[in-house]
């Protein structure tokens, strides 16, 4: 599938240029080290054989060791960094997730047996943080359409939820209520998650995805604000009702179900005018937030008529 | 103690230069500054209580310098945003400053601090006459919006904040409380002096 944006971020705007590794060497020798089985093997030689977006070759994307070492994941830490090595209790082998509601084939999927079904591919998006940072990330992964497809969703799926891995004896804060409900939950109405931009994503940089980046799969919505892109799902649940997400919970005039990337809409403490790309350098200016996160010629007909303001 | 002050600002600078302050080094920096920002406010606060608790009055002669510290890294914590961040991007910086209430918190405290530092001198104390003492006296106001600030800008873990609120509301408190008795005080020696009178 070929995804074209109009509106490219300059080379000179993003990341300084960082050794950006030769993806698909990387994802040859990287096959081996892959800890998911042999069932993931098929599945990624597969991917080595598709050609890349369009858009990938024109992002630049963040260094590895800057994506790696700056994650919200609060279940484990609100610190971005202490979070990748509290990350590394969580077992993730062998991993499933549990599809229901109203789909026409129920059940719990092995992570392998998708991995199987839905040949990778490269995807390099920008990703938007509602706390005005920014990075641009080489993601592996498949559209979460393929499978909803393959589930079948029934005229009664007009929402999926989302819902991560909750192991209160490796995550310090899931037994703290002082922030967020645990599980961590999140979801999209159903045409937002049968978009193609819309990824289930299970690496980055060719390799495995790190487990304080959300190992071993992890939703990745690019126009919307990071936190919408959940960690460690475990479960995908369609309903016929509007799900509320974990963050809409907590703070529901702060953080709406939609939470997509928009610069006029600010946070009721902040601006989200504009946005500090990482790895960008000193005295470098600020990046111009874009409405859809520069996604708008492909997401925007999918909010037509919509008061962006009012549901934000 | 000059030293002493600058210590915080030595260790910064051998950080940046090390390259040790991880992904986003613009925002460790801000944070940073903020951080310490606060705590020499926090200091500058507590040096009234202190005498009035200890009797120490050896230490006020550092009140104003730590006062000076305070508009220091205040100073450069408002230059890491305007310049290191913003790049000096006028129209980029207004709009962020008029969308974002919890920066116009933070703008209010260092508007305060930096009033306070130009008029720290003796003349400017001469020049001011009573007017000093109630310029003087918004440092209150500033350590309230500064922790507002702090407070405002977070997602979610507001511990930090919390205990510089605690903090901050400590030393405020205690002005009120000796404020309080003073006044009855007064009003008790004022009641004494009516009913000598009247006997």
């Amino acid at each position: 599938m070929l995804i074209k944006t109009k509106k490219e971020i300059p080379a000179s705007e993003i990341t300084a240029p960082e050794v950006f590794k030769i993806r698909r060497t990387l994802l040859k020798s990287g096959l081996a080290a892959l800890s998911l089985g042999n069932g993931l093997i098929p599945a990624i030689a597969e991917a080595i054989e598709k050609p890349t977006p369009a858009n990938a070759d024109k992002l630049q994307p963040t260094p590895l060791k800057f994506i790696q070492n700056y994650t919200n994941y609060y279940e484990f830490s609100y610190n971005k960094e202490d979070t990748t090595h509290l990350a590394q209790k969580l077992t993730i082998d062998p991993w499933s997730v549990e599809i229901s509601g109203a789909v026409e084939k129920p059940g719990i999927y092995h992570l392998e047996d998708l991995l199987q079904q839905n040949p990778l591919q490269e995807r390099v998006y920008r990703f938007r943080c509602v706390e005005a940072w920014a990075m641009v990330i080489p993601w592996l992964g498949f559209p979460l359409a393929d499978l909803l497809k393959r589930v079948k969703p029934t005229s009664k799926a007009r929402f999926v939820e989302f819902t991560s891995v909750l192991k209160p004896e490796v995550m310090p804060n899931a037994n703290t209520k002082s922030m967020l409900v645990w599980p961590y939950q999140e979801a999209l109405r159903i045409d937002e998650a049968m978009h193609p931009l819309t990824l289930l994503a299970t690496g980055m940089y060719g390799e495995s995805l790190a487990k304080q980046n959300g190992a071993p799969l992890r939703l990745v919505v690019p126009w919307k604000y990071g936190f919408k892109s959940i960690k460690a799902i475990v479960k995908i649940h369609l309903s016929e009702n509007q799900p509320i997400s974990s963050w809409t919970h907590a703070a529901p005039d702060e953080y709406g179900f939609y939470a997509n990337v928009n610069p006029d809409v600010s946070h009721p403490r902040w601006s989200q005018r504009s946005e500090r790309v990482l790895a960008s350098g000193f005295f470098t200016p600020r990046k111009q937030t874009e409405l859809f996160n520069g996604y708008a010629e492909q997401v925007a007909s999918l909010y037509a008529n919509m008061d962006l303001k009012r549901y934000f | 103690m000059m030293l002493l002050g600058l210590t915080p600002l030595f260790w910064l600078f051998i950080n940046i230069a090390l390259e040790r302050l991880g992904a986003n080094p613009i925002q460790a920096i801000h944070f940073y500054l903020g951080d310490w920002t606060l705590r020499f406010l926090c200091l500058s606060l507590a040096i009234g209580p202190l005498i009035k608790i200890t009797d120490w009055k050896w230490i006020l002669s550092y009140r104003r310098m730590i006062g000076l510290f305070t508009c220091l890294y205040g100073s450069l914590h408002v230059l890491n945003y305007l310049w290191v961040d913003h790049a000096l991007v006028w129209r980029s910086i207004w709009l962020d400053i008029i969308e974002s209430p919890y920066i116009i918190m933070g703008l209010i405290a260092y508007l305060i601090i930096f009033a306070m530092g130009i008029t720290s001198t003796k003349s400017w104390q001469k020049r001011l006459g009573r007017n000093w003492k109630r310029l003087h006296r918004c440092i209150y106001l500033a350590s309230i919006t500064a922790v507002i600030h702090y407070f405002w800008h977070l997602k979610g873990n507001l511990a930090e904040p919390l205990l510089y609120a605690l903090i901050i509301s400590m030393l405020l408190g205690f002005r009120i409380m000796l404020w309080w008795r003073t006044k009855q005080i007064r009003r008790r020696g004022e009641l004494a002096i009516e009913e000598t009178t009247r006997a």
